[in-house]
């Protein structure tokens, strides 16, 4: 079977020797949503940059649907549509000669791409700044342009390094459906993202990358059912005896504020049941962290990347 | 076809800058121009008297308009190509399946369009000033192309190696202005003592101006055929390095 992306063995060592990315194998396939997370200089972007070939490879395979970027990397580009972290387009053209422009470097014919920008612009909310230059857009409208920018030539997979950084969080959310359709219609999505509710609300695959090396690559079913225990935050109706609670680890924050550690054996209506029985009312309940959250600062931390070689 | 589509963008995202920009771009080397014509045609010009047969406004003509198009072909290449490289837009040809050949021959034509009608412009203003003969047309088409064509592989050069806004003005100052001053544009190099005779032989624009001076006036320095095969030359070779230095990534690619 074709996947949309391969990787066996890529590695990257940048000029000075400092080791990028550190042999690592990555499968995508055809149709999914997967998250690429890792800290900051983990080898996420690196990886990207390979991939589009905006970054030199030191060693390694990668093949997009089959085709190689050693032997038919004009082919592979063709089936990517790249939104980097970075704002990179030219900050004085107006949007519609940038979305136009973009989509003859991939061949579209012009009239093509005039209809395709307006479809693109109009989507994203970008159509009544269509004749302004992009300097004159906001953090998250520059941020649409590049989604535009990157589905202009109708691409197979979509790359998106870090899409809603900086972005208010009603924007994000518009950005998450518009994405959510896109992979609906068919269009393998690759995120990378510093917002981790981001990933579990989105992706179905996630892969962990730090200092170079991939440190897991699972299903995100699978990887937030490895989370034991989960704190949950309840907000309590005023009392006036102290409360206890037995075969559960919780913590009395104030008079109003209870956090219990609940594992996978146990069942939260024994925590009410006890709660009721002392004649304390639950008013709402909400988990404490973020649940994937708590499974990346686990695996970033127990599961150290190997030294460096130079 | 494909191929075509992306050279025919670059083009057209080339020429759209330059327009766009028109105040800083086509404006300038029309008031130069006009300067130029006042100062040295009409109030020194009258006292030098006649040079190669002809009066002194005429004989600086083509040199004129042949320094305006090395200038504006260079920096319009140098300046472009730097700027998509500082705001990053260049990764937006990069990350295309658009060949290296295609990204060049697109700056390259730019620069061509602009050195050109910045030539045309400085043609007309020149009009006013004195009456432009015509000895060869194809001539002067040939030498235009090929120059602005050499000159805007240069500016591209220079591009790919700049780091910052600084070192796409250093050739310009302290190489580009000096050949071209000294290019006999001003003045006939067989006035020159013997040995600044055979120096000037290895200056490049020397063989451009006298080119396109015999396209217009029927009078040059040096042998047309060999004019052509020196700009023929240094096309093939600035072409094959801006080619090799895209192909590596040569700041380009990390």
């Amino acid at each position: 079977m074709t996947h949309a992306l391969e990787i066996k063995s890529l590695k990257k060592i940048y000029k000075g020797g400092f080791q990028a990315l550190k042999s690592i194998d990555l499968t995508v396939d055809k149709g999914d949503f997967f998250a690429l997370l890792g800290p900051n200089g983990a080898g996420k972007s690196t990886t990207i940059g390979v991939i589009t070939s905006l970054v030199n490879k030191s060693h390694g395979q990668v093949k997009v649907f089959g085709y190689d970027i050693d032997t038919d990397l004009e082919k592979a580009k063709s089936f990517i549509g790249l939104v980097p972290q970075e704002f990179n387009f030219n900050q004085f053209e107006p949007l519609m000669n940038i979305l136009v422009n973009q989509a003859g470097y991939y061949g579209v014919e012009r009239k093509v791409a005039i209809e395709r920008a307006e479809k693109y612009l109009k989507q994203l909310e970008l159509w009544d700044k269509r004749d302004a230059a992009a300097r004159m857009l906001s953090g998250g409208m520059k941020r649409r342009l590049m989604i535009a920018r990157a589905l202009m030539h109708e691409p197979q997979i979509l790359i998106l390094d870090e899409p809603t950084a900086g972005v208010d969080i009603e924007v994000r959310r518009s950005m998450w459906d518009f994405l959510r359709e896109l992979n609906k219609q068919g269009i393998t999505i690759i995120l990378t993202t510093h917002y981790l509710e981001e990933a579990e609300m989105l992706c179905r695959n996630i892969a962990i990358i730090n200092g170079g090396e991939i440190v897991e690559n699972t299903t995100m079913k699978a990887l937030l059912a490895q989370l034991d225990v989960e704190t949950f935050v309840f907000d309590l109706s005023p009392h006036e005896k102290g409360l206890s609670l037995t075969d559960t680890v919780y913590r009395v924050i104030d008079d109003h504020t209870l956090e219990v550690d609940i594992n996978k054996s146990q069942s939260l209506n024994h925590v009410f049941t006890q709660l009721t029985e002392q004649n304390i009312n639950v008013l709402s309940m909400r988990n404490k962290s973020n649940r994937l959250e708590a499974l990346f600062v686990n695996l970033i931390s127990t599961k150290e990347p190997s030294k460096e070689v130079n | 076809m494909n191929n075509a589509i992306a050279l025919k963008s670059i083009l057209t995202k080339e020429t759209q800058r330059f327009l766009r920009i028109w105040i800083q771009t086509l404006v300038p080397p029309a008031i130069t121009i006009s300067l130029y014509f006042i100062i040295f045609g009409s109030l020194i010009g009258s006292r030098i008297g006649e040079m190669g047969g002809f009066d002194y406004m005429s004989f600086i003509v083509p040199g004129l308009i042949m320094m305006t198009v090395i200038t504006n072909s260079y920096s319009n290449v140098a300046s472009s190509f730097f700027s998509a490289k500082w705001q990053r837009n260049i990764e937006e040809m990069l990350v295309a399946p658009v060949p290296n050949w295609v990204i060049v021959a697109g700056y390259v034509g730019g620069g061509m369009a602009r050195g050109i009608l910045v030539g045309l412009i400085v043609t007309s203003v020149s009009l006013l000033f004195v009456d432009i003969k015509i000895h060869n047309i194809w001539v002067i088409i040939a030498t235009v192309s090929l120059t602005s064509a050499t000159f805007s592989l240069g500016g591209l050069i220079n591009a790919i190696f700049a780091n910052s806004f600084d070192d796409i003005s250093i050739i310009p100052t302290f190489v580009l202005t000096p050949l071209t001053y000294l290019g006999g544009v001003f003045y006939s190099i067989s006035l020159l003592p013997e040995f600044w005779q055979g120096v000037s032989q290895i200056n490049p624009i020397v063989y451009m101006v006298n080119a396109f001076r015999y396209g217009f006036l029927g009078i040059s320095d040096v042998n047309i055929v060999t004019a052509f095969l020196v700009i023929g030359f240094f096309i093939v070779t600035l072409f094959t390095i801006a080619m090799t230095l895209i192909n590596k990534g040569i700041g380009l690619r990390s």
